[in-house]
């Protein structure tokens, strides 16, 4: 074998093109396959890096400067103070420190600025980032966000897990082979359409059942949400449920229990774990959902006051989600305030969604049962 | 059992003792009857909710729909406008999706099943698709916003079509990367272990003999990734998509104002073109105050909703015919 071989028109592999086929088609698809790393660290950074332009706004320096006048300046009267004010607010954010330097006052340094920011995002009571008066208060999109939620997931709690029991337990295969698909029906309907149906259906109709019920509501939003999220909670419920092995249903059923019995005393608490990921996972798509809640919520941030409106399912609100929309449709310019607003109010969104998807990751892992 | 006799409970009647089990049983027969009626109650709400709305909205919308409003641009008076923008930006925008989205998908799904090592890396990866997928679409945006529009803006032009294919193609990868994967691992190792037998190196046996068989399978999830971005509002919202507009993109100004030509003719004046879909058209409709324009929500949404149903079929009908070829 130490001789070539002849070239006797044998048919040859042509190791060396296909080894280096297979090299670059490898890269490639690991490429493709990194694509979706740099997805995440895309979305990542960019919330990060304009979430920090947001805080450190001069914006907020000014407002801070505005505030700290009293303790800068002691000895100077009220309407000096307010003159002096309305030259920091006038003054061009981007040359601060020259404007500074002709009023002779020393403006609060970048990292002041943040951490009063931060505050006020964190405390404020009002959310009015469009308007002269800025006030940035994160929690009155928060609670309307849970307001919807809350009363999205009273509706598909219910429904989703008795859905999941019919489906699982009650009905025949042929049955359920026939009421999968109307359940894949509710999960493709695109949100705008059931935007529509919340806005121009369902609110009309329940303002016949409660006149004190507003055009836009947080109500309407949050039932039609929860008929949205329907669909998720059944199928990932049904699909713990029918985890649980038949031994246990037949044991329990054995025993002289009832077949609701044997459900709600054994197959339930069995598929605990599943199905409280299930509500959870659809908790955070009801949180990150859009246009429902910006069609049939409304664009009136609710100040948390003693009036209580912010947890008012009658009267318009306005979520997370609507508020980026509502920024959106507006010609936000790029670097404006309030374009840096709306990846504040994502990251926030993002932060809450992604440790809603963790804490239901760890949820089965931690208490899932196996049987085996 | 020596002793059939039913001999009484030591404990029963004695004074003191725990009282006898009492079974109830008409009692616990009617709660499990409620029970099962509640459990069908809500099966049939849920069917009567999506009657209600389908109802709804063919009521509304369906005589709105005829030639004029499938080739009206949009327009101040509801009577005059249509869809015909709408639709044009639409099919580009699916058109691009559908060709980053599935050559990418496809290629990632084929890394993680077929040639990855189980590293760190890999499983990093994997991980990091579940999360992807509970991303809500809206950060998507704020994605294409930022990273698309901003920081490309010199190839993508800005807020266009490009950009906007861009970010659909991103959020519906994780679809198409599970659904790759789901359909080749039904291929049986057979196949594989055939192929290698033979020689064929392993892209040689993925290309001519595995991805084959699974390619039914895989084009099933990229039909319901398209069908999932066809109805995506919020991230083109976000990203600054246009809710007026009286043009179509590409160089065809008349009809049939979408010609695929286009793409080799003048393809800035298409993916560099400003635009709209059919799912921010209705949003706008919506959200304006006459009844009239309602009703063209209520058409625009009969006609997504078609192609919605059109598009899944054809998944089901693939699905139904790759089982056929396994068994």
């Amino acid at each position: 074998m130490t001789e070539p071989l002849p070239s006797t028109g044998l048919w040859q592999p042509k190791r060396r093109r296909s080894r280096l086929v297979e090299g670059l088609v490898r890269a490639v698809c690991f490429i493709f396959a990194a694509i979706s790393i740099l997805t995440t660290l895309g979305i990542i950074l960019t919330l990060i890096f304009e979430t920090f332009d947001f805080f450190f706004d001069p914006f907020f320096r000014q407002a801070l400067w505005v505030e700290q006048l009293p303790q800068i300046l002691p000895e100077v009267s009220e309407a000096q103070r307010q003159a002096l004010a309305d030259q920091i607010q006038a003054l061009n954010p981007k040359q601060l420190s020259s404007g500074a330097e002709a009023l002779g006052l020393r403006p609060p340094s970048p990292v002041a600025g943040f951490f009063y920011a931060l505050g006020r995002f964190f405390t404020d009571t009002r959310w009015t980032p469009l308007f002269k008066s800025a006030d940035f208060g994160i929690f009155v999109l928060i609670s309307a966000t849970l307001l919807t939620t809350a009363i999205a997931l009273l509706v598909a709690i219910p429904l989703g897990l008795l859905i999941a029991i019919t489906l699982s337990e009650y009905s025949a295969p042929a049955l359920r082979q026939a009421l999968k698909p109307v359940l894949e029906l509710i999960a493709g309907v695109p949100s705008v359409v059931f935007g529509y149906f919340a806005l121009l259906t369902v609110t009309p109709f329940l303002q016949r059942l409660i006149p004190a019920l507003q055009g836009f509501n947080a109500l309407s939003a949050g039932l039609v949400l929860g008929v949205s999220i329907v669909p998720l909670v059944a199928s990932l419920s049904e699909d713990a449920i029918r985890a649980v092995p038949q031994d246990l249903r037949q044991a329990a059923l054995a025993m002289g229990a009832t077949k609701r019995e044997t459900i709600q005393a054994v197959v339930l608490p069995a598929a605990l774990s599943g199905i409280v990921a299930a509500i959870i996972l659809a908790m955070s798509r009801a949180i990150g959902e859009t246009m429902i809640v910006t069609l049939a919520g409304g664009q009136n941030p609710q100040p948390i006051d003693a009036s209580l409106n912010f947890i008012n399912p009658l009267v318009p609100v306005m979520t997370m989600t609507a508020f980026i929309v509502q920024v959106s449709l507006g010609d936000a310019p790029f670097g404006s305030l309030a374009y840096k607003t709306i990846f504040a109010v994502g990251m926030s969104l993002f932060l809450i969604t992604l440790s809603l998807n963790i804490v239901s990751y760890w949820f089965v892992r931690r208490f899932r049962e196996k049987y085996e | 059992m020596v002793d059939a006799s039913p001999s009484p409970l030591p404990d029963s009647g004695a004074p003191g003792a725990e009282p006898r089990f009492v079974s109830r049983r008409s009692q616990r027969q009617w709660l499990d009857r409620l029970f099962q009626v509640l459990a069908w109650g809500a099966t049939l709400v849920a069917i009567a909710v999506l009657a209600w709305l389908l109802v709804d909205i063919l009521s509304q919308g369906l005589g709105r729909i005829d030639g004029q409003f499938l080739t009206s641009f949009p327009s101040r008076r509801a009577g005059k406008a249509g869809i015909l923008a709408a639709l044009a930006g639409t099919f580009w925008v699916m058109v691009t999706v559908a060709a980053v989205a599935f050559p990418v998908g496809v290629g990632a799904g084929l890394y993680l099943q077929e040639f990855a090592a189980d590293t760190w890396l890999t499983r990093l990866i994997e991980i990091n698709i579940g999360n992807l997928a509970g991303v809500p679409s809206i950060i998507y945006g704020l994605l294409g916003l930022a990273a698309f529009a901003r920081l490309l803006q010199p190839i993508t032009g800005g807020r266009t079509v490009l950009s906007g294919a861009l970010t659909l193609a991103l959020l519906v990868l994780p679809i198409i990367i599970v659904a790759t994967r789901e359909a080749l691992r039904a291929v049986p190792d057979s196949v594989r272990l055939a192929g290698l037998a033979l020689g064929g190196t392993r892209w040689q046996v993925v290309w001519d003999h595995v991805l084959p068989a699974a390619f039914p399978g895989v084009l099933t999830g990229v039909i319901l990734a398209l069908s999932r971005a066809i109805g995506e509002t919020a991230p083109l919202i976000a990203l600054g998509a246009l809710t007026f507009v009286p043009f179509t993109p590409g160089c065809t100004e008349g009809f049939p104002y979408v010609n695929p030509l286009d793409a080799v003719r003048c393809p800035a004046a298409i993916w560099q073109s400003p635009f709209t879909v059919m799912p921010i058209q209705i949003f706008n409709w919506i959200s304006r105050p006459q009844q009239a324009f309602h009703e063209n929500a209520a058409a625009a949404i009969i006609v997504l909703m078609g192609m919605l149903i059109l598009m899944n079929s054809v998944a089901i009908g693939l699905r139904s015919r790759a089982r056929k070829f396994q068994d």
